[in-house]
């Protein structure tokens, strides 16, 4: 697999130039690390001020420094959609595989209940639990997104395993008395590591975005930072009205980069797996 | 077919009175949701002090009056009897006017919002989809068109509306910063009237489209292409049918079936987005309606939104499903 990757960044130029941008980003997140300011204190430098070398980005009506609360924002958003992303990897491979294997009506009820989380509408969902919880913190903001993130990867999970159980070597294994258990996981893990990948980014840029907008509506913790409430407390603060855009600006341009790095890694990968969808642009 | 007619509007039904009854039960099953409590509590906050006794009183005059009265199967059975006549109870905090009334003053602007740009981003973005796919992407504006829609795709809804906004209401003040028509306005049938709303309609209008028509483009091209493939399309070019027929015969009706149930499905999710854009344009429709019902707990408006959504989503798909036999011959009423 790791060598694929190698091939695919050598040959694809979206791979190429958004696994830089990805990384530039990452890089970016890092620099959280040596942040001279505290992300959650303000008034720690002189408000609204412009963009200068000092303040690369300007400074906030709170007071805070631009760059160095964007590293913050950055990673904070980073890893909210990666827990999360691992949390549906884990829901959508079980129930996936659990579903395709066992086939019959352990597939029949599974596949409903998936169906269901597919058609709730998440948004009124989530205002809803706001007025219950008060604020929605974040770690039960990565458990409500994971509750409703697995289920299109854990339909398309079922649908490889149900070819991959009419393969030779599903039933090699099966007559040589290995167990299910190890059978799905030496066998089967494999060739879902691909596919797993794939829509792993693409439920990245989902929870990102879910995140996103949710947090600049105010449902959230909106005292972490992370790029919706950064976005929240500017429009709070009528950044644009006040003429402060380099509030609103900066966080846009990076999380729309973010999201088009993403995007067509995801794009180049699910072409790379699944050739069929690379015939268009040799032939075209 | 009449089977098949009878089987699908059962199932509609169905589906409506499994969906109101959750919607019934849900909001009262959380004790924080209770609107007399939240008033109640609401009045001790503004710093008044009452004793244990008036809010005894208080609590047991409002439950009376916001017809909570009585278990919650009595309360049930009321609430279908009122709902089959058209009466969706009173609003909890604009205390008396009926939610149908709130219901009518809202509806109409989502309807001509949302409705009239998932149509017309659905009409464009197929034909272009259709015209991009069948000539093939060496055309410079099919290029064009494929690059901005895939930039587009990723980008969340939510960041693309507020960038719109910020561009064109704050940088470039032409189009207002949001509400549906200027504030304090009587709206009536004259030219003004019509110019003050479209004027409020073009950015959430705007935003919705870009969203709309690069999906479906997306989504036609593709089918287009595949469509291409299959051996009747040689066979008619083989037989030296005209490029327009085969364009309209026998590829743009059979790539058209997906895209209808692709309209159904998405009709369906209108109501999911109307609350997002709605809230940021400020936009007087149901989204806001909803938003706000549920941070005052006024779930009886909640409720009505809620049931006209359902209703009107089952009732979308009931006519698509009724109809794509007659669009796509290959589909048997089953």
């Amino acid at each position: 697999m790791w060598s694929a990757l190698k091939e695919l960044y050598k040959y694809d130029k979206r791979f190429k130039i958004s696994t830089r941008i990805f990384l530039v980003i990452v890089l970016f997140m890092c620099l959280s690390a040596v942040s001279p300011y505290d992300p959650r204190s303000n008034y720690v430098t002189p408000v609204n001020l412009a963009p200068t070398a000092a303040h690369p980005f300007g400074t906030t009506s709170k007071g805070q420094d631009v760059f160095w609360n964007m590293t913050f924002a950055l990673r904070n958003s980073f890893f909210i959609s990666l827990a999360i992303v691992i949390v549906t990897r884990i829901i959508a491979f079980f129930i996936g595989t659990i579903a395709g294997y066992m086939g019959g009506i352990v597939d029949s009820i599974l596949m409903t209940i998936d169906d269901s989380f597919i058609i709730l509408p998440i948004l009124p969902i989530l205002i809803f639990l706001k007025l219950i919880l008060g604020r929605i913190d974040f770690p039960s903001l990565i458990l409500i997104l994971s509750l409703f993130g697995w289920a299109w990867d854990a339909r398309l999970v079922r649908s490889i395993v149900l070819t991959l159980r009419e393969r030779e070597f599903s039933y090699t294994s099966f007559f040589s008395g290995r167990n299910t258990i190890r059978t799905i996981l030496k066998e089967y893990l494999p060739h879902l590591y691909p596919i797993l990948l794939a829509t792993g980014i693409n439920n990245m840029i989902w929870s990102l975005g879910m995140e996103t907008t949710i947090s600049t509506l105010g449902l959230t913790a909106i005292d972490v930072p992370t790029v919706g409430t950064t976005i929240f407390w500017a429009l709070q603060h009528q950044a644009f009205v006040a003429g402060i855009w380099w509030w609103i600006v900066f966080p846009v341009i990076f999380v729309v980069l973010l999201f088009l790095s993403l995007y067509f890694l995801s794009v180049s990968l699910s072409e790379f797996i699944d050739p069929r969808l690379r015939t268009y642009e040799v032939e075209g | 077919m009449i089977r098949y007619f009878i089987r699908r509007v059962i199932v509609f039904l169905l589906v409506v009175i499994i969906g109101v009854t959750i919607i019934f039960f849900i909001p009262r099953a959380i004790p924080q949701l209770n609107p007399v409590e939240v008033l109640i509590r609401r009045i001790q906050m503004s710093g008044q002090y009452m004793d244990p006794n008036s809010i005894e009183l208080m609590r047991e005059s409002l439950t009376k009056l916001y017809g909570l009265e009585g278990g919650i199967f009595e309360q049930y059975i009321r609430f279908w009897q009122g709902l089959l006549a058209g009466d969706l109870g009173p609003s909890f905090s604009s205390f008396p006017t009926p939610v149908i009334n709130l219901i009518k003053v809202a509806l109409p602007w989502t309807i001509g919002l949302l409705a009239t740009t998932t149509i017309l981003s659905w009409i464009i973005g197929t034909i272009l989809g259709a015209l991009a796919g069948y000539s093939g992407r060496n055309k410079t504006w099919s290029r064009i068109f494929e690059t901005l829609a895939n930039a587009v795709r990723p980008v969340p809804y939510y960041i693309l509306a507020l960038v719109l906004l910020l561009l064109f209401s704050y940088i470039w003040p032409i189009f207002p910063t949001g509400g549906g028509s200027t504030i304090g306005y009587k709206i009536s049938f004259d030219l003004k009237s019509i110019l003050i709303i479209l004027k409020h309609a073009i950015l959430p209008a705007v935003s919705l489209l870009i969203i709309g028509i690069g999906s479906w483009f997306l989504n036609m091209r593709n089918l287009t292409a595949l469509i291409l493939k299959e051996e009747y399309v040689t066979f008619a070019q083989l037989a030296k049918i005209s490029d327009s027929i085969i364009f309209r015969k026998y590829v743009m009706r059979n790539a058209l079936l997906p895209q209808i149930t692709g309209l159904a499905l998405q009709l369906g999710l209108i109501f999911n987005g109307t609350i997002i854009t709605e809230l940021v344009f400020s936009y007087p429709g149901l989204g806001t309606l909803i938003y706000e019902a549920i941070n005052t707990s006024d779930y009886n408006v909640v409720m009505g939104v809620s049931i006209f959504s359902i209703v009107a989503v089952s009732l979308g798909t009931l006519i698509i499903d009724i109809l794509s036999p007659l669009i796509d011959p290959r589909v048997r009423y089953r």
